[in-house]
């Protein structure tokens, strides 16, 4: 079989690094002491049903999809806060943009209220303000959504447990073995440090890898600061120089 | 020297209290997308044997988790996966092969409504039983809980699986194993911890 002339195969995902990404049982966490597993989770090489994934389309996105400040708000009104452009790009390990990717985000007010039935915080809720926005990747993975600046939150954990300000990230890549769930958090934050979610990351190469930076290129003059927060998915191994079969 | 200069996989970060905020807002009550995604696996009549799945994630003392979000990924009943990366044929149009379940507001029970899928190849080529992954998320979980949805009723395929015979633990494989209901219905029900504790994956 000739190697030379044909395009290189992908291969299956590059296993995921466990020494990299946080375990599951994390005690300053106190919630991961019960909802951690055990036992060894069970490894094999990906296989169709993790190398598929479904697909998004942008006819899915409205309008106003990626605009925290206006998507909840009554006409004429909009969110209370600091407003800010949250941009960046979905890569894969290998440094290739992913795109067709969807992003769901999701966020407390600039007070730290998340609109939710069960969120207890005192502070107030804004009416003009839902939380919640999505996106889908262009050609070369880029992304970009508009919101106001999330709010530290206290939350039960020890008895004077913060956040730090942060937006939740849900992303689909192309293979449901990139499934990912993260959260960015702000430069300059001084909670971060002290934060026991924050905690169960490894190294302080993984905070960095969640910290947005302010990027002056993209702010928009007397209207909104912009962070930058990239996003690398999981890549899959390519070669001509594979004699197993594809994927194993 | 130069550098290898790949890229490290985004740390992952627990979905929180409010992932139903982000994935399926309407359920929460806030009304900005037309629907949830996920909601709806069959867009129309579809091929195969129509299916319902239900089921409860349990913490280690088993409570059942009221604030977890459920993901399943599967082939149409042909095996065919509506997905870009399918290169084998065309997949049942009116079938997404995809759902996602915020579970009940009171009970945290989750349910899909979708099809049995077909079987699907293992990458040398031995036929897999037939199958679904499924991806648990909630506050508490640092890290997205991988696993599979293998049928008890598939009993001689299973018998036969490249990934299930190569469980050093068999007594664990009923854990992988949706059970048939009298009301025809298949349940699942996923233990985090303890002597049922799931099987996850690391794929
Ligand atoms: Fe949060």
């Amino acid at each position: 079989m000739s190697i030379r002339n044909t395009p290189p195969k992908r291969g299956g995902f590059i296993p995921r690094d466990r020494e990299w990404q946080p375990d599951a049982l994390t005690p300053p966490y106190k919630t991961s002491i019960k909802r951690s597993p055990q036992a060894a989770l069970l490894s094999f090489p990906s296989t169709l049903s993790e190398e598929t994934s479904p697909v998004f389309g942008h006819n899915l996105i409205g309008d106003l999809d990626n605009d925290l400040i206006l998507n909840y708000a009554a006409p004429g009104q909009s969110a209370i806060g600091p407003r800010i452009i949250v941009h960046g790009r979905v890569l894969d390990e290998n440094g290739r943009g992913v795109p067709g990717a969807l992003l769901e985000f999701w966020q407390a007010n600039a007070g730290g209220r998340y609109r939710h039935k069960k969120e207890s915080y005192l502070a107030a809720l804004d009416p003009n303000f839902g939380g919640c926005g999505r996106t889908i990747t262009g050609e070369d993975g880029s992304y970009e959504f508009r919101t106001v600046q999330p709010g530290p939150y206290p939350w039960p954990n020890g008895m004077n447990d913060w956040r730090p300000a942060h937006i939740h990230f849900s992303v689909f890549g192309h293979g449901f073995a990139q499934r990912l769930i993260t959260q960015m958090y702000f430069e300059g934050d001084p909670h971060i440090k002290l934060c026991p979610i924050v905690g169960v990351l490894k190294s302080q190469e993984a905070v960095d890898a969640l910290t947005g930076l302010l990027d002056m290129n993209r702010t928009v003059p007397m209207d909104s600061r912009a962070y930058k927060f990239d996003i690398v998915l999981r890549g899959r191994r390519q070669t001509y120089f594979e004699n197993r079969k594809e994927g194993l | 020297m130069q550098r290898i200069d790949n890229l490290r996989e985004s740390p992952s970060q627990t979905a929180g209290p409010y992932v139903h905020i982000g994935c399926t807002p309407n359920f929460t009550g806030i009304k900005i997308y037309d629907g949830d995604l996920g909601t709806q696996m069959k867009t129309g009549p579809v091929q195969g044997t129509e299916i319902t799945i239900k089921g409860t994630v349990y913490d280690g003392t088993g409570t059942p988790l009221r604030d977890a979000m459920v993901e399943i990924w599967q082939p149409d009943a042909a095996g065919l996966f509506a997905s870009a990366n399918e290169t084998r044929g065309t997949a049942d149009p009116n079938f997404t092969g995809w759902g996602r379940s915020p579970g009940d507001m009171v009970t945290g029970e989750f349910t899909f409504e979708t099809v049995k899928p077909g079987a699907v190849p293992f990458p040398d080529g031995r036929m897999q039983a037939p199958h679904i992954t499924a991806w648990i998320v909630a506050r508490g979980i640092n890290i997205g809980l991988h696993t599979r949805i293998y049928f008890e009723d598939e009993a001689e395929a299973n018998a036969n699986d490249p990934i299930l015979t190569r469980i050093e633990h068999q007594n664990r494989i009923p854990t992988l194993l949706a059970k048939k209901k009298g009301d025809g219905s298949y349940r699942f029900d996923v233990h985090l911890q303890g002597p049922l504790e799931t099987i996850f994956f690391d794929i």
